[in-house]
């Protein structure tokens, strides 16, 4: 079935700013993607119209089949949960069980069933001994814990994760690793956006290039990140392990260390 | 001599109970290029603000040991001559915003007006940073309504313009795309090419691996490793402090592993694996 789907999208601010030019994709349930490109290039702006946090200057937006025009950001939110890329914009509760708690409340369950959810979420996300604290009081790369924990709990079959390896250290990354793979496996929908293509590679197969406001690619990793002329116009570059393939003229779409190690003793 | 020295420092946080760092030692020569790694709340930044001064005036607590800059002990001095001889560049950027200010141009002009600096010069000396990290286009906008890389750059503009001796740079690339990222390195070479000395904290390590001189390792409130990037970044020990290896040390690591090479030096940058690696892959291609 179609989580999403795009049909031509644009967007423009108020200021007539164009953010995302003519987009269209589809992105099938309990896919994982991962939307690259360089800063500006309109992959927030784009995720933000999946569940209404922008509304579209023009074109069609389906989310599970619904003309999403025609549903409340709120409704949309049920269905496409988003991961601010900064903490600080989705916070505002005084404890981290109020922050997973907080849109709970909004859905028609009754508290035994919140505190179910909000415990299992805070576990997920590696929160359980956190449940008392000031989300001000955890560092940044915690903060964002609390943050995937809240849309975690609200069970959304989407989940968009704005560049959330922004400041992780290594165990970070592999609590994040985890809790997309937990997703996946629930049936979830994993979108990320990330400027950390190691990360990428590890956790998404399928990848979406924007650059200037358009996608201009849309490929299994192993195409994308071999072709060259695409990852030129992005200002990407290949990740390392892919770099030095290519240097030493190994067979191409070796992107990661497994690859590598396997061709080596060919 | 040293720059910068650090003599037995420890310090516990007004509220907390435990100390954060204990003993630390070090000293830094001017122009060196120093990464400070470890994992997250290990005390990265905590040191940063004790180099800086704004520990234990700035944020309190119990400190002992002694700091020295260019030999003299940084608590008989204040915090605004410090300002002059060591730049900081915060990890949040919107942190470092004015919020005074209604444009980019005025926010990096900001401080070279607080210390008088003749007109002309202000503008010879913000255009260049502005065309540096790549940001010309940004001039004219409002510095609260940048994105997170758009912050980060105008924050460290706004530090490099003062053209201090010493810089402590806290995560700069955090929220950058890789060119955005290989911009702050690249400008960070030239800031050492003209001879600064620069303590970066930064988890890429990757990038790290590529162009910083010496590298420190944080963890558990001591310095566990202080030694040049190439000998921190080919030990796999490293990966107990919670800090990753660079891919091409990993890679090399696991080829060894699996006796697939004999290479005895573990490459750091992507030059030094090309060099041990090349004229082994000929067996790759037929």
């Amino acid at each position: 079935m179609e989580a999403i789907k795009f049909e031509h999208v644009s967007f423009a601010y108020d200021n007539g700013f164009v953010a995302v030019d003519d987009i269209s994709l589809t992105i099938a349930s309990g896919e994982k993607v991962a939307i690259i490109g360089q800063n500006g290039a309109g992959k927030t702006t784009a995720v933000k119209m999946m569940n209404g946090l922008l509304r579209p200057k023009s074109g069609k937006i389906t989310v599970f089949g619904e003309d999403a025009s025609k549903r409340t950001t709120a409704t949309l939110s049920k269905k496409v949960g988003y991961v601010f890329q900064n903490p600080g914009d989705q916070i505002f509760n005084q404890t981290v069980y109020s922050e997973i708690a907080y849109s709970l409340k909004y859905l028609k369950i009754d508290k035994a069933e919140i505190e179910r959810r909000v415990i299992a979420a805070a576990q997920m996300c590696y929160l359980a001994d956190e449940l008392q604290t000031n989300p001000y009081d955890l560092p940044f790369s915690i903060r964002k814990f609390v943050t995937i924990a809240s849309v975690v709990a609200m069970d959304a079959d989407v989940v968009i994760l704005d560049e959330p390896t922004a400041g992780q250290d290594l165990l970070g990354l592999t609590y994040q690793k985890e809790i997309i793979e937990q997703l996946h496996q629930r049936g979830k929908t994993v979108i990320t956006i990330s400027h950390d293509m190691e990360f990428v590679i590890e956790n998404f197969d399928r990848i979406l290039v924007m650059a200037d406001k358009k996608i201009i690619g849309d490929a299994n990793k192993r195409e994308i990140f071999w072709n060259f002329e695409l990852l030129d116009k992005a200002a990407l570059k290949q990740p390392v392990v892919a770099q030095l393939a290519n240097r030493l003229t190994m067979k191409r779409n070796i992107i990661n260390i497994d690859d590598f190690v396997s061709e080596y003793e060919k | 001599m040293a720059v910068l020295e650090l003599k037995d420092v420890t310090f516990k946080y007004q509220l907390a109970k435990e100390t954060i760092l204990e003993n630390i030692s070090l000293s830094i020569e001017k122009g060196e290029f120093v990464a400070l790694v470890g994992r997250n709340g290990v005390g990265k930044t905590t040191l940063c603000s004790i180099m800086r001064g704004l520990i234990p005036t700035f944020h309190t607590g119990s400190m002992s040991g002694q700091v020295l800059l260019n030999g003299i002990d940084i608590s008989d001095m204040s915090i605004g001559d410090l300002a002059l001889h060591i730049g900081f560049v915060f990890q949040n950027p919107f942190v470092q915003v004015s919020g005074v200010k209604q444009t980019v141009f005025e926010e990096i002009a900001y401080g070279l007006e607080n210390l008088g600096v003749e007109r002309s010069e202000i503008i010879r000396r913000v255009d260049e940073m502005l065309i540096q990290l790549n940001i010309e286009h940004l001039k004219s906008k409002h510095p609260m309504q940048l994105s997170g890389g758009q912050s980060q750059r105008v924050a460290l503009a706004s530090v490099l313009v003062m053209d201090p001796g010493i810089l402590i740079i806290d995560e700069p690339t955090s929220q950058l795309d890789p060119q955005g990222t290989e911009e702050v390195f690249e400008t960070i070479r030239l800031l050492k090419e003209r001879k600064k000395t620069i303590i970066l904290v930064e988890h890429k390590v990757d990038w790290v691996a590529e162009y910083a001189d010496r590298v420190i390792v944080i963890n558990d409130k001591h310095i566990v490793k202080d030694a040049s990037a190439s000998e921190v970044f080919a030990d796999p020990m490293l990966l107990e402090t919670g800090n990753n290896l660079p891919q091409v040390a990993l890679l090399a690591l696991r080829l060894k592993e699996s006796g697939k090479t004999d290479i005895e030096n573990i490459p750091t940058t992507l030059d030094e694996a090309y060099q041990q690696l090349k004229g082994r892959t000929d067996h790759g291609s037929h």
